[in-house]
């Protein structure tokens, strides 16, 4: 699950991850007022939206398309972007206002971009040096990976491809935890000196703490900054959470942001289904997700296009089906249906009598091909024939991936 | 011989009394799995419905009274790594985790209690491990398989039984299927049971079957190009996945660039499996390869 800069913020400031002080507003009113909280008169006015490069992003609203389309592609782009210096509190409030509302378009984002709800205003900081620090799960290794690089600011994809030796890297035994020799190897390692070199370490402590605690998949600070003091302070802070243990973090939980998601996979999500959208025109419902992906997989391979992968999972029941069908025909993209159940807990016949009522409930206006196998394949195929329905049945996966597409394309 | 699991295994359950847990119990007694037992905190002294199996309150006490030799878990999530946990500290030498929403946190910590342990961990979030006819620990349909030569390798549930499904329509029966589940961190990686088929004199090929995210397929490839005897075929799904969504299982997600159908389908290609690339062409590549 992704989360807002200033939710993620919110959360390193409880376990004392050092941060400008700083806070969101949905108004340019509230925005003044919280500069006027900030103090001092230098602010940053932050687009909070799901996606980086917001600083090269531009508004569609506010220029040409050219503009925008260069804004895309990450190139240097006229007019104001997501992320605004302002010296008074009547900047603060024209940046607020241009922004609340509008739809920023940057390289993360696609040619579509993102509507801007709420922004951050931030303290503005005296910047001596960026870097780069994140912490993610090594999968190889199953432990936590601390990465670090003196490129702040760029991208750690570009920075891996340009120069990976400057991509200093710490793991964490689960057994031991962070100990602070690990910060200051990676420190003295990006050419870090003197007092700063205890306030780095400490800010890497406190980030794991909360890396840790949390539950997060990712966190990402970019920049991190050490200022003309000497202070080492989070810029930026990206994180994202496992979403196994939002159980157990029902504060974070409510961090979900519905206007970032597509609709169809929220309420897809709300029956339990597990839905991607995709942009073909052959919707698929299959149980298993390996199962699910091999179906759209092999729709691909026979010339066409999958419309969405989705998960019934192991004991989908009527309401689930019904809803399943209703999703996928929701996208009127959808030229066909592809059904394709392989029957292990979850009987042949309990999922064809599903199917059938599921059908008669939101009505079918597309081809549907239904191929079921396994646990009480005859009795289920038999449900779908005396259904009356215009179901047309496969036992192979290859004969049901040839039907649907010769149903579609004609 | 086949691998893992056997009339030998000495099996309980711990979560028996829950729906999943006492349903699939019951499916693998008639299986003809020996069941000896199960474990539910708070319900030891009594006995699993009509079957006449003991419930103890910890897996020592399931272990010492029943000889107890293998564990399948159907705790939910917010309990299983604790349950793994204590199958480990138990001296289990086979525990099949079946739970799905394992944290990332909780399986980093079970993960560092594995090494140095007796204990070998199939799953989380895995249908399971069966030797056709002679044992099933887990939820996979045991009438689609048939006791046969080629070892199925899998981090999928019912992509499994579709490649099982095709096989034995092709005559070729299974000597162990097995599991590894989908999820980032598992207990037992594909590396793990190749070793163990490429030893067991019963199987004379394998089936892997992989999917999109993390790098277990590459090292896979690495390892079959040194060491593997038997052929190897393997088709990966989630060739059409887009990067960056988790796909259903946690672990299938493509990530910075990293972990497409693509580059294991390569590295696949190069180490001298036999790669399969539509879903329905698995059992035939197979049949195929063995003449």
């Amino acid at each position: 699950m992704k989360i807002h800069e200033y939710q993620a913020k919110q959360i390193l400031r409880q376990y004392g991850v050092p941060l400008l002080a700083g806070q969101a507003a949905t108004s340019p009113e509230s925005a003044v007022n919280a500069a006027r909280d900030i103090g001092g008169d230098l602010w940053v006015v932050k687009s909070q939206i799901h996606a980086g490069g917001r600083g090269m992003g531009r508004f569609k609203e506010q220029v040409s398309e050219e503009e925008i389309a260069k804004a895309a592609r990450g190139e240097k782009a006229a007019g104001e972007g997501g992320v605004r210096l302002c010296r008074s509190t009547d900047e603060v409030a024209e940046a607020t206002r241009s922004m609340l509302g509008s739809t920023l378009v940057t390289k993360q984002t696609g040619i579509e971009g993102k509507t801007v709800r709420t922004v951050f205003v931030e303290a503005g900081c005296d910047i001596a040096r960026e870097l780069y620090l994140s912490m993610l799960l090594d999968r190889a290794k199953s432990e936590v990976m601390i990465m670090a690089s003196a490129s702040g600011g760029m991208s750690i994809e570009d920075v891996a491809a340009k120069d990976p030796d400057a991509i200093k890297k710490a793991w964490i035994d689960p057994a031991v935890g962070f100990s602070p020799y690990q910060g200051r190897r990676l420190a003295y390692g990006l050419g870090i000196e003197g007092k700063t070199v205890r306030a780095f370490t400490k800010f890497v402590a406190a980030l794991y703490e909360a890396y840790r605690q949390s539950d997060a998949s990712m966190v990402e600070v970019n920049p991190l900054v050490i200022t003309g003091d000497g202070e080492v302070v989070a810029l930026d802070a990206k994180m994202t959470f496992d979403d196994n243990s939002l159980y157990r973090h029902k504060d974070i939980a409510q961090m979900r942001d519905p206007h970032e998601e597509d609709p169809t996979e929220t309420e897809a999500s709300k029956w339990k289904l597990s839905f991607v959208a995709l942009d073909g025109n052959i919707g698929c419902m299959v149980n298993g997700a390996g199962l699910a992906m091999s179906t759209m997989d092999i729709i691909k391979l026979k010339g066409a296009e999958p419309a969405n992968f989705l998960d019934v999972g192991g004991s989908a029941n009527q309401e689930q089906v019904a809803a399943a069908f209703r999703i996928i025909t929701s996208e009127p993209a959808v030229k066909g249906i592809l059904v394709n159940i392989f029957g292990g807990i979850m009987k042949c016949d309990v999922i064809a009598q599903g199917v059938v009522a599921a059908v008669k409930e939101v009505g079918l206006e597309v081809p549907l091909v239904v191929r079921l196998a396994g646990t009480n394949v005859e009795l289920g195929k038999k449900i779908l024939a005396d259904s009356g329905l215009a179901i047309t049945p496969a036992s192979t996966l290859d004969e049901a991936a040839d039907a649907i597409v010769a149903a579609v394309q004609g | 011989m086949a691998i893992l699991v056997d009339e030998s295994t000495r099996v309980i359950t711990q979560g028996i009394t829950g729906s999943a847990g006492s349903f699939h119990t019951h499916q693998c007694l008639d299986y003809g799995t020996k069941v000896v037992g199960g474990v539910v905190p708070g319900k030891g002294g009594q006995t699993f419905e009509d079957t006449g199996l003991p419930i103890f309150h910890t897996v020592a006490a399931a272990v010492s009274e029943t000889g107890a030799n293998a564990t399948m878990i159907f705790v939910p999530p917010p309990f299983a790594g604790d349950s793994i946990l204590e199958a480990i500290d138990a001296g289990i030498e086979l525990i099949v985790a079946i739970t799905e929403g394992i944290p990332v946190r909780d399986m980093i910590a079970v993960n560092a209690a594995l090494q140095n342990s007796s204990s070998r961990l199939i799953g989380p979030n895995c249908p399971g491990v069966i030797t056709p006819a002679r044992c099933k620990m887990g939820i996979m349909p045991g009438h689609i398989h048939t006791p046969g030569r080629i070892g199925v390798l899998s981090r999928s549930g019912t992509l499994t039984y579709e490649a099982v499904g095709q096989l034995s329509a092709v005559g070729l029966g299974q000597s162990t299927c097995v599991g590894i589940g989908g999820n980032p961190i598992v207990g037992t990686k594909f590396i793990d049971v190749l070793k163990l088929f490429n030893a067991d004199p019963d199987t004379d090929a394998v089936i892997m079957i992989g999917e999109i995210g993390g790098n277990a397929e590459e090292q896979a490839a690495a390892w079959i190009h040194e060491n593997m005897s038997k052929p190897v075929v393997s088709f990966i799904a989630g060739a059409t996945a887009p990067p960056g969504r988790r796909m259903g299982h946690a672990g299938a997600i493509i990530s910075g660039g990293q972990g497409t159908a693509e580059s294991k389908f390569e590295a696949l290609d190069k180490a001298g499996v036999h790669i399969v690339r539509s879903p329905a062409e698995m059992g035939h590549k197979m049949r195929e390869v063995l003449g």
